[in-house]
């Protein structure tokens, strides 16, 4: 196990928690298969996280709630079915972290809000469901920024996430608390929500893989809603063949989420192992080449787009010029609906209630109190664009960007079948670094949010280290439901990462 | 603003300086065994906050799922007043109350389902229906404490029951130019919605519910007034209670040179008269937007095309049925009522047994409908009531005796001979009366000759004596035309 918190070999802060071992270091697959031979107890396993949760966690923070017993309890069934010769599933004892907005019967979910202090769904989400049924082993309950709102994790009631590879500095966001978890080796996998880039960015901050699939692959049922339209769950792993597995366990039709795709899911997992002979690879001229892009993150681009051309593909850069309108339509229609989404908390019948004299000092109190400022400040942009008068120049406006995004997209993917981009344009910040500037902030977003509005799959893959040894994801989009050629150019880059991309040590591989 | 507290304030809407132009939106509560967007139970009077799910309480995560039901009736609502199906879309309405659990209502707004269409009157009066759309039911809340408003009051109760039961509101033109019209529509509306099977029409229960939009105008003026929205009539009577009451105060407000306002008024049912809902609550910004959780309801042509086939028949051809069986004008208000209260069948029974369907009519409309009231059920089997119509028609019973065993036919069923020869009924022919008339008339000659020469204060005493010699069972019209023939002859 690693060293206790102290001075970092490379003198840039205390020893990193993503240093593993044991199971901890293992993948998903190779502990499902453990667990399914009886090689492995799931208990086991669960036991070796929970010791790396106990050492590293308050360093971290990444969970809101680790659910020890339960968890425990879920082991020993799984092991018990193993026993009993009985096939527990493809995530057979496989240590999961669920990011704390997915719903979970009987247990506190809060999306890191104050507003929602107490309140224990009577329900499962449907991805919670289906992790569960295929052997899974959820261990907590995933720290975000409040209701998903946010890059970096800091805008929690429950305090920042840090990132395991440099415990100064955030993990990423919203989905930080999923992907710290997963790097930190308290899972193995992890589900965490993309709305703008909520998957992909804190992936690329904590040099894990994260997936935002295609918009309707995965039920959005259970999911407490920040944007409707452009929400989706995906999962973390630590490797791209990990991330393929989880999504196949979640995808698929859910009678429940009416925006749910019908039919048989595209297998993420099915074009594993081909190589990329023979693909037509896109390098995104506008996010290649954004403002606040900065070199080390370029040079990776770069290095991936030299590796696949390296591996057979053929590598172009392609102009898809609605992007740069990307962030500005985003900022209209993802507060728009989460001032619609979030209006529910009012303290008349769940969470966390304010008093006052008559019913509108009630709401207003229990409103003002309950909701941090990020959440404040985008209800009030939302109500704005909504608001009468306003709604052609703003709302209205934002989704004919979005129809531009995707007709540009559909043109370029008339001539390539995947494209590459960056994934956030540095590497993981300082915390309280942009805290400040909500607009500096909104920026880290810049490069994922076109593919929410166009609905359609992204995937951020480790690809080398830059700024003070700290990891870089690249992002691969595809067309809807393009999952499996996504994840087979994926899983090439992840081959052809320099020397030390997944090694938190990696300044001295250097 | 004061309103009028006269009879002659109350008459200046409708008299001769104002016309009233009035427009309704009513609610009516589908009859679909489960809710609009969840699978709780759709049903009215049960313990409070038992019919709930994630999904109607709003709770974080959850999501709506259309109910085929929900639309398989707003599509039939649709085909029966006329309107296009089209392809629709739903909207959220966005404003903080504590019966909504989402504080949004899921409703559609610029893209109905149910687009234009028309209802005919039994006057024959066509008025427009702008759109007939889908929403969701809020829930219901007691306030106590207070007068009975949010605000004042010491707390307030929720049940959630009816939150997410599938609603149809359909809005009218302002067609509409008076109160008694007014009613008339919901009334004509009621039985259309009825007919097609998506509601129970029960006003009382809340399944049925009317807002109402009226202004005035200068009589025959092209230009319409500034009107008012008035809410909470729960019945016909409140309802043209509250437009007439309106449509006065208006008027009388712009007859001493005032101005109406446009606002929400809210009608007190005890106090006769609208109140202004000003306040904070009314400044409502809604802010509608798509509803991003739920995707474009398009309808196939061909489950529209079979909705519009296997819609029931409609009142209003009903009563053109019954008017040409009947041989009177469809706009009568004979057949109205008899369509209203549910009888066409036994027109159709007097048709169908060759017995004269006006005056099956008649009967209906004055004797049976005079039973029944306002609702309720009768006993009358269809050759029974065809039967007793061919009795009085031949003359085996006087009208008076034919009208005494319809009412103990409704109320107990029964053959028609059995209940008259139960009630002491003789069968007395056409030939019978005659000869009584001729016994009549040769024990009384001297009051006779007078009525022979023109007395006819003298018709009153032969009929009575004809009266008492057959124990009451004469048709006395046919007696009098006995009489009066007779005289004619001598
Ligand atoms: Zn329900």
């Amino acid at each position: 196990m690693s060293s206790p918190a102290g001075a970092s070999p490379t003198g840039q802060g205390p020893v990193p928690a993503a240093s593993l071992s044991g199971s901890c270091a293992m993948s998903a697959s190779d502990i499902a298969a453990g667990v399914r031979s009886g090689e492995l107890s799931a208990l086991g396993v669960l036991e070796e996280h929970l010791s790396q949760v106990e050492r590293w966690e308050p360093e971290v923070h990444a969970f809101n709630l680790v659910t020890a017993d339960a968890a425990r309890a879920r082991a020993r069934e799984v092991d018990a079915m193993v026993a009993k010769g009985k096939d527990p599933g493809p995530l057979a004892g496989v240590p999961v972290a669920l990011k704390d907005l997915l719903c979970t019967r009987g247990v506190p979910t809060t999306c890191s809000s104050r507003i929602l202090a107490g309140w224990r769904p009577p329900y499962d989400a449907t991805v919670v469901k289906k992790v569960a049924e295929a052997g899974a082993v959820a261990v907590g309950k995933a720290n975000m920024d409040e209701f998903a709102m946010g890059s970096s994790t800091e805008h929690s009631a429950t305090g920042p996430t840090r990132n395991p590879h440099d415990l100064k500095r955030v993990p990423g966001g919203s989905s930080g608390g999923s992907a710290a978890a997963v790097a930190a080796g308290f899972s193995a996998l992890a589900l965490g929500s993309d709305t703008g880039g909520s998957i992909r960015q804190p992936a690329a901050l904590c040099g894990v893989v994260g997936v935002k699939p295609t918009y309707g692959l995965v039920s959005r049922y259970g999911l407490v809603a920040f944007a409707s339209s452009l929400d989706q769950i995906g999962p973390f792993g630590r490797s791209v063949a990990d991330a393929a597995l989880a999504l196949d366990v979640i995808s698929g039709h859910d009678e429940l989420d009416s925006t749910s795709l019908p039919g048989d899911p595209p297998r993420a997992a099915s074009r594993l192992g081909r190589g990329v002979e023979g693909l037509r690879v896109g390098v995104i001229a506008e996010l290649a080449g954004a403002e606040g892009i900065s070199p080390d993150v370029a040079a990776a681009l770069d290095g991936a787009a030299q590796s696949l051309a390296a591996s057979g593909a053929k590598v172009e850069e392609i102009s898809v010029p609605s992007v740069r309108f990307g962030l500005s339509a985003y900022y209209m229609i993802a507060p728009a609906e989460a001032s619609s989404n979030l209006a529910r908390y009012d303290g008349v019948r769940y969470g966390f209630r304010s008093p006052g004299q008559d019913i509108t000092e009630m709401y207003m109190a229990t409103r003002s109190v309950g909701f941090g400022a990020e959440v404040k400040r985008r209800i009030m942009l939302g109500t704005y664009a909504l608001s009468a008068g306003y709604y052609d120049a703003y709302y209205g406006k934002a989704q004919k960007v979005r129809t531009l995004i995707i007709r540009d997209f559909d043109s370029a993917y008339s001539s390539f079948d995947v494209l590459l981009a960056p994934t956030s344009p540095t590497v993981a910040f300082e915390l309280g670094a942009k805290t400040a500037d909500p607009l500096a902030m909104y920026l880290s977003d810049v490069c994922t949010i076109p593919s929410n509005l166009a609905g359609h799959p992204a995937m951020s893959v480790p690809f080398g280290k830059g700024e003070c040894g700290l990891p870089i994801g690249v992002q691969v989009l595809a067309p809807a439901l393009g999952e499996p050629v996504m994840f087979q150019v994926a899983e090439a880059l992840e081959a052809a990462a320099p020397l030390g991309t997944g090694d938190p040590h990696g300044e001295e591989a250097k | 603003m004061s309103g009028p507290t006269d009879g002659a304030a109350r008459d200046a809407g409708r008299g001769a300086d104002w016309e009233m132009v009035i427009g309704l939106e009513v609610h009516c509560e589908l009859r679909t065994a489960t809710k609009l967007f969840c699978g709780c139970p759709n049903s009215f009077g049960d313990e409070p906050n038992v019919n709930v799910c994630p999904v109607c309480l709003g709770l974080p995560g959850s999501l709506p799922v259309l109910n085929k039901q929900a639309v398989e009736f707003a599509l039939r609502i649709g085909a029966a007043l006329h309107s296009l199906a089209q392809s629709s879309i739903f909207h959220r309405k966005n404003y903080f109350y504590p019966d909504m659990p989402k504080d949004f209502q899921i409703s559609q707004y610029d893209v109905p389902i149910n687009a234009g269409g028309w209802l005919e009157l039994p006057s024959g009066k066509r008025i427009g229906i702008v759109r007939a759309h889908i929403e969701e039911d809020t829930g219901k809340t007691t306030h106590v404490g207070g007068g009975g408003r949010i605000h004042d009051a010491g707390y307030s109760l929720v049940d959630y029951n009816r939150a997410g039961v599938p609603l149809v509101e359909i809005v009218s033109e302002p067609d509409i130019s008076s109160a008694e019209e007014a009613r008339e529509y919901v009334e004509e509306l009621r039985a259309i919605l009825v007919a097609t099977g998506a509601s129970d029409g029960k006003m009382e229960e809340g399944s049925l519910r009317v807002d109402c939009n009226v202004s005035v105008k200068p009589l025959g003026s092209e230009e319409l007034g500034t009107r008012c929205e008035i809410k909470n009539m729960n019945s016909l009577r409140s309802l043209g209670r509250a437009i007439a009451y309106e449509a006065a105060r208006q008027a009388e407000v712009l007859s001493a040179g005032g101005r109406v306002t446009q606002e929400t008024r809210h009608w007190d049912e005890a106090e006769g008269r609208t109140h202004s809902m000003r306040s904070k609550e009314e400044a409502f910004d809604y802010r509608y937007f798509p509803e991003p959780d739920l995707v474009t309801l398009a309808p196939s042509k061909e489950w529209v095309e079979s909705v519009k086939a296997n819609l029931g028949t409609m009142p209003a051809q009903l009563r053109r049925r019954v008017a040409d069986a009947a041989g009177v004008p469809a706009s009568s208000e004979a057949v109205s009522t008899v369509v209203r209260l549910g009888l066409e069948g036994l027109v159709g029974a007097a048709v169908d047994a060759k017995a004269d369907a006006g005056l099956a009519l008649r009967r209906l409309a004055n004797e049976v409908a005079g039973e029944l009231g306002d609702g309720g059920g009768h006993n009358l089997g269809r050759e029974a009531f065809a039967h007793l119509v061919l009795m009085e028609q031949r003359g085996e019973l006087t009208s008076a005796q034919a009208r005494s065993v319809l009412k103990i036919m409704v109320a107990e069923g029964g053959q028609p001979e059995e209940v008259a020869s139960r009630l002491g009924f003789k069968a007395l022919g056409a030939g019978a009366l005659e000869a009584v008339v001729e016994e009549v008339v040769a024990a009384n000659p001297r009051e006779w000759e007078r009525y022979a020469g023109g007395d006819d204060k003298l018709t009153g005493f032969f009929i009575g004596k004809i009266k008492a010699a057959t124990g009451g069972n004469a048709d006395l019209k046919a007696a009098s035309e006995l009489l009066r023939s007779r005289r004619g002859a001598s």
